[in-house]
């Protein structure tokens, strides 16, 4: 169940966006989504949307991973889409009782719903690409400069990478111990919301004390094999920017530019 | 002078339990550890094993007495890193000991923390993740992998620290016996190809058999200590104090109860068949 999540997996692979240095991928990310919202006009969004396209082509996962992510936003797109459809301002051009359609509502709902698919679409390439310990790694050195104000930058880091490391062994316990109340007879999929909230109790009480073990256990072991924190510290693997994070870098600029003169010279719909 | 000396070591897990006087968890131990020893220190749960392997690398401090690493105290608390980097501790739950999501990131875990240089922490990783025999898996994720592997790659993430001496602390008890047996097989050959010491502790009694020294600790106390041959020869006081024997050396002392005469005790399947062939013809 759970482990059906397409959204945030990492799917390894040799493509170009796969072998962009992860923070150049993740400053170009928050450019992006930043643009997303700055789309005023049907060319800067077709722009945006022709950037989603092409960094999804050139990523290489298969397309039906990109649509299993979008699947679990539908509901959420259709009821934002829906909501600023009819309830745009402005002259109706068709109505029936309170519901009334305007060309505003129309323009507002097609922005709307191109700019969240376009972000989803956009993060899943983003963590599909980039394996966790990546983005990580990517965090922490952006954020490095924040540890001069005394910003918890390693520590933070730490803890994210710790925690994507712990997921996988966290649902196979999770797992594990669902087969376990089960056998006792513990009902989990029958009854009210209510009841079912109910049953989750027995799961998450061993869940959270054996999380609580483990979390001294890994201290422990940390500690014996010579971690005291960030200071001092080196790193295997070492990020050097290429020509192609350089290109990549480019591209955006040119893609924010793009966007900013559509926005200049035509007007905007919305 | 023992690479590691324990003298007269002391300790307890609380020291005011409403004044009454509490168990020691380690009741008085002195032992040393000799340079490329295979030290195996076995006994019941709670008899202080563990504790005891905590203070090798100065994880637990002593109430009295010293632990004494290379010459350095470890309650000098300017040694405890050259302690740590001298004596690895391998813990039980191979799960726990993992931090990183991919195998070699793991390995090198140890040597980023000692500041080494990105090249040198390389090879380092290669070097250790090669000796475990787990190199071909150093770009798998930890939690793909078997118990066994699992355990071999925190067994490497001690060795890239480059350590005199690396105790583990029941590393098979949580493994299958295939896992067992791939994770012995890599400490013997370490003991001996690289001249590791190694202090393993178990109470898998078939584990003890294949070491330098065999060590019986009891309520924090050791009980008796030596060659395999000579501790699992005293069959009655290991009895006593509820521990198993190997097989075979229970099977002889018994036969020995109902008459047999023999010069020695065996450990190991094959010696004991020998032995009896002898004896019946």
């Amino acid at each position: 169940m759970v482990r059906d999540v397409a959204f945030g997996q990492y799917f390894p692979g040799k493509s170009l966006i796969h072998k962009l240095d992860p923070r150049a991928k993740m400053v170009c990310f928050i450019a992006f989504i930043i643009l997303i919202f700055f789309t005023f006009n049907y060319a800067s969004l077709g722009i945006v949307a022709a950037f989603t396209a092409f960094i999804i082509i050139a990523g290489g996962i298969s397309f039906k991973f990109y649509f299993k992510s979008l699947k679990m936003i539908l509901f959420v797109v259709l009821i934002t889409s829906l909501l600023n459809l009819f309830y745009g301002s402005g002259e109706p051009i068709w109505q029936w009782w309170i519901i009334k359609l305007t060309w505003a509502g129309i323009h507002r709902a097609a922005f709307v719903t191109v700019r969240i698919i376009c972000l989803i679409l956009a993060s899943s390439a983003l963590t599909f690409t980039t394996s966790p310990t990546e983005l990580t790694d990517a965090i922490e050195r952006l954020l490095k400069p924040l540890s001069a104000i005394h910003f918890p930058v390693h520590e933070i880091a730490m803890m994210m990478s710790l925690a994507l490391r712990f997921v996988p062994t966290l649902l196979e316990e999770t797992d594990k111990i669902m087969q376990a109340q089960r056998a006792r007879g513990a009902d989990m999929d029958s009854g009210n919301l209510l009841k079912r909230v109910k049953s989750l109790i027995p799961i998450l009480i061993p869940l959270f004390v054996s999380a609580f073990r483990r979390a001294y256990d890994i201290a422990t072991a940390m500690e014996c094999r010579c971690y005291r924190g960030g200071a001092g510290r080196t790193r295997m693997k070492i990020l050097r920017m290429q020509t192609r994070d350089y290109f990549s870098f480019v591209t955006t600029a040119l893609m924010i530019g793009g966007v900013v003169v559509c926005n200049i010279l035509l007007t905007s719909v919305i | 002078m023992s690479f590691i000396a324990i003298e007269n070591v002391f300790f307890s897990y609380d020291s005011t339990d409403g004044g009454q006087p509490v168990k020691n968890a380690v009741d008085g131990v002195t032992l040393s550890v000799e340079k490329g020893e295979f030290v195996a220190v076995i006994g019941h749960n709670g008899c202080g094993k563990s504790t005891l392997a905590k203070h090798l690398n100065a994880m637990l401090l002593p109430d009295s007495g010293k632990v004494i690493v290379d010459g350095d105290d470890t309650s000098d608390e300017n040694k405890t890193w050259d302690i740590r980097e001298k004596v690895g501790l391998v813990l039980q739950n191979p799960d726990n000991q993992l931090v990183a999501s991919i195998v070699e990131e793991d390995v090198a875990f140890g040597p980023e923390n000692l500041g080494v240089e990105p090249s040198e922490i390389r090879r380092r990783v290669d070097e250790a993740l090669k000796a475990v025999d787990m190199y071909h898996y150093r770009h798998h994720a930890p939690h793909k992998l078997s118990g066994g592997q699992k355990q071999r790659v925190a067994i490497a993430g001690i060795l890239a620290i480059q350590p005199q001496c690396i105790v583990l602390d029941e590393p098979t008890a949580m493994l299958d016996p295939n896992g067992r047996e791939e994770v012995m097989t890599t400490l013997h050959r370490l003991n001996r190809e690289m001249g590791m010491t190694v202090v393993l502790i178990t109470h898998y009694m078939d584990e003890a058999v294949s070491a330098d020294r065999v060590v019986v600790m009891d309520s924090g106390r050791v009980l008796t200590q030596g060659t395999p041959e000579e501790v699992f020869s005293q069959v009655e006081l290991l009895k006593k104090h509820r521990l198993d024997v190997p097989q075979a050396a229970e099977l002889v002392f018994r036969l020995i109860g109902r008459g047999l005469h023999v010069d020695h005790i065996p450990l190991s399947e094959g010696d004991c068949v020998n032995m009896l062939g002898e004896v019946l013809q």
